[in-house]
């Protein structure tokens, strides 16, 4: 499904991520750890299409199409979604009204005719459910005065409403507790399908007891330094980063 | 001597004595301003003595005023000597068919849904007689007579209610309150009358779209509405779609007259030209716009959205005689390109228990330059007077400016006022995360927009609501990125 390899970026004259090669197959779910400023949440707003980010090299592949050279509204469309470790507000925008035109302009991108009113309720409905989300939230402007396990969930529910390819959650334990983060992971869980795949990046592994990755892959400076099992994440919750950095600094 | 002839001499020598040499058959005035302008005009309009009068006077004041320069806008000094003040409505050349209209103005039309009617009818193509809107107007007009509503041209007013006229004309807005004020006075063209009789709830929002002799009442409109005794009624002015227009300068007059429990709600979208990308043409909006509330209880409210005219000069105020009476002030005006606009209102409370509220919300792009000018004023004998202000900008870009001047003047301890002020810019943050759930660049800047400025879209009648909505999108096209 998605297919990276030797990706090289870089924000400003500073180079952040120095040759990272990943395959993620549909059904998968991947975790992507790493200690701060490994470069992380920056892998993940290269493949979202953040402006900021310069791509210097590398390609990615996501469905047979080269991913870099698509427009970030147009990666959305074609299924690619991130969960924002720092969700944005916008004022005067609930999220039905923020739902309801990304559902229809993704709709439109794909040849689809828009959800009328009703159909668009009820698909709501139906998400609203596995986030455990209440409707008089989804009707305030978005991610206004939301607390931070709100806007998490909040996240989520968007997530379970666009239906993605792949889902890139960025961090998005940081901030929860564990009620909000059982939440986030049963929402997580239930989306999982063998049609779609997975990307979590996180620092810690405690979303990982809940959402149980196929593969994880340490992450410092720049470059995945070892790949391995949910075993690898237990590893690291247990001894820390420093073995890996001392490891890194041996090759 | 010819009948004909007879009637030409007596004419010319009664022109003679008012030193008058202006010929009757002309469809236009000729160009400049002079007291024969304005007899002119009014003998076109074939108006008693006493508006002529009125007319002349106003003149006289405004030759002695001094064009205002305090507003924070630049233009090169109007030549008022250089302007047609008065031209037969029919002069307009009619265009045989939509093909001759400037293809960017139909591409704008479709954008809005305006449909191939109503975008003949703005863009000046003739249209066969028997259309929608006549017959909607004829029944609009039975069933608003039947309540003994009165909705008419101004002019047809000064014919048929010459006593309201007469008594109401220059009560709210005095021929002398300012130099276009005056202006407008002396050369008025055309406009708009309303009268609601006592304990009359009107029925339908009053619209222009719907009274078809009010086409092309030119570039000095007047508006006079009326509402008696526990009477209510909404009004909308403008229209959404860009006009086709070569008059410059605007210089419209709104009066509004609210008695006891009355309430008057006045809704404007306004999308005059606003110049080319370059700041080459545009209209020159300087308008004059005041409801009195006159009786206890009554209420006026003004919600405008103005997105067009090169120079907006507006302050639609509110002055609040009667005890626990209420006025509102609701506006989102954006200016992108070279676009300048200098808006806000007048809240004046004279009576006791008076109530204001102002809601402005300023949207800059461009090189465009946006400024909120306000007034509180609190009287003597306005004990327990209220007044909450809320001024918001939003500025797109990094070439524009956003400016606001509050005044508050308090003379009686018992008022309480608050004002809040907020300044914000379009996130790349925002636009980021619309970008990432699909939603394109030109629909996350109309979601954002419309978001911030959805307290005062909310005031607006539906209809009227979504037309904005499209229209506040439209007017930011391209101004990010």
């Amino acid at each position: 499904m998605l297919e990276i390899k030797n990706l090289q970026a870089k924000i400003g004259e500073k180079q952040i991520l120095n040759g990272i090669d990943l395959k993620v197959n549909a059904g998968e779910v991947h975790a992507i750890m790493g200690p701060n400023g490994s470069g992380k949440s920056t892998l993940a707003s290269v493949l979202a299409g953040r402006e900021d980010y310069e791509v210097i090299n590398g390609t990615v592949q996501f469905n047979g199409k080269d991913l870099l050279e698509l427009e970030p509204s147009d990666r959305a469309a074609e299924g690619i979604f991130l969960a924002f470790q720092y969700p944005v507000e916008i004022p005067g925008v609930s999220t039905i009204n923020f739902m309801k035109t990304a559902v229809n302009k993704i709709r439109h991108y794909r040849g689809q005719s828009p959800l009328d009113a009703v159909a668009f309720l009820q698909l709501m409905k139906e998400k609203m459910k596995l986030v455990e989300i209440d409707q008089s939230l989804l009707s305030r402007s978005l991610n206004e005065g939301f607390s931070g396990g709100e806007k998490k969930r909040n996240e989520i529910f968007q997530m379970a409403m666009l239906e993605p390819k792949l889902a890139i959650l960025d961090e998005t334990d940081s901030g929860l507790d564990i009620d909000a983060l059982k939440i986030v992971a049963h929402g997580v869980n239930s989306l999982r399908s063998k049609n779609n795949a997975t990307i979590v990046v996180t620092h810690y592994q405690r979303l990982l007891d809940y959402t149980v990755p196929d593969f994880v892959h340490v992450l410092y400076k720049g470059k995945i330094v070892k790949s391995g099992t949910k075993e690898l994440a237990k590893e690291l919750e247990a001894k820390g980063y420093d073995w890996i950095k001392n490891e890194a600094a041996l090759v | 001597m010819s009948k004909d002839n007879q009637l030409l001499e007596e004419f010319t020598s009664k022109e003679y004595e008012y030193g008058w040499n202006v010929n009757l058959e002309a469809d236009e005035a000729p160009k400049g301003l002079s007291e024969d302008t304005v007899r002119f005009i009014s003998a076109k309009k074939k108006e008693p003595t006493w508006l002529l009068e009125w007319r002349l006077k106003a003149y006289r004041q405004w030759e002695k005023m001094p064009e205002p320069t305090w507003p924070n806008v630049h233009y090169p000094k109007i030549n008022y000597q250089d302007i047609i003040y008065y031209s037969a409505p029919k002069q307009k050349k009619s265009l045989s068919g939509l093909d001759e209209v400037d293809p960017e103005l139909i591409k704008t039309f479709e954008k809005l849904g305006i449909s191939i009617t109503e975008q003949k009818r703005l863009t000046g193509v003739a249209v066969d007689a028997v259309i929608d809107s006549v017959s909607v107007a004829t029944t609009f007009k039975s069933t608003l007579g039947e309540l003994g509503i009165i909705f008419c041209s101004f002019s047809e007013a000064v014919k048929e209610h010459p006593d309201l006229i007469k008594k109401y004309l220059g009560s709210v807005v005095p021929m002398g309150d300012n130099y276009f004020a005056a202006l407008n006075s002396a050369v008025f063209s055309d406009g708009s009358f309303c009268y609601i009789p006592k304990g009359v709830r009107c029925p339908m929002e009053l619209s222009t779209y719907f009274r078809i002799n009010a086409a092309n009442t030119g570039q000095f409109e007047r508006t006079l509405i009326i509402a008696d005794e526990g009477s209510f009624v909404s009004y909308l002015e403008g229209c959404t779609a860009p006009m086709r227009d070569e008059n410059q300068l605007h210089a419209a007059v709104v009066e509004l007259y609210a008695m006891k429990d009355a309430e008057i709600k006045y809704s404007t979208v306004q999308n005059w030209y606003p110049g080319d990308k370059n700041g080459k043409g545009g209209i020159y909006n300087f308008v004059t716009k005041r409801g009195l509330c006159f009786g206890d209880h009554s209420k006026i409210s003004w919600t405008q959205v103005e997105t067009g005219s090169a120079i907006t000069w507006k302050y639609p105020s509110c002055v609040l005689k009667g005890d626990y009476s209420m006025g509102e002030f609701y506006s989102v005006a954006v200016t992108n390109n070279y676009q300048q606009a200098d808006t806000g209102t007048k809240m004046i409370h004279i009576g006791k228990n008076t109530k204001s509220r102002i809601v402005s919300k300023g949207i800059s792009a461009g090189k465009s330059q946006n400024s909120y000018r306000g007034q509180v004023h609190i009287m003597k004998r306005a004990s327990n007077a209220r007044n909450f202000s809320q001024c918001d900008s939003l500025l797109m870009g990094d070439q524009c400016g956003a400016h606001t001047f509050p005044y508050i003047d308090v003379e009686n301890q018992t008022a309480r006022i608050e004002h809040e002020a907020t300044t914000s810019k379009i996130g790349e943050d925002q636009i980021f995360y619309c970008l990432q759930r699909g939603i394109d660049e030109e629909a996350a800047v109309a979601l954002i927009v419309n978001g911030y400025a959805k307290e005062v879209l909310n005031q607006l009648p539906m209809e009227f609501a979504v037309e904005a909505q499209k229209l506040l999108a439209l007017t930011l096209e391209g101004s990010v990125g």
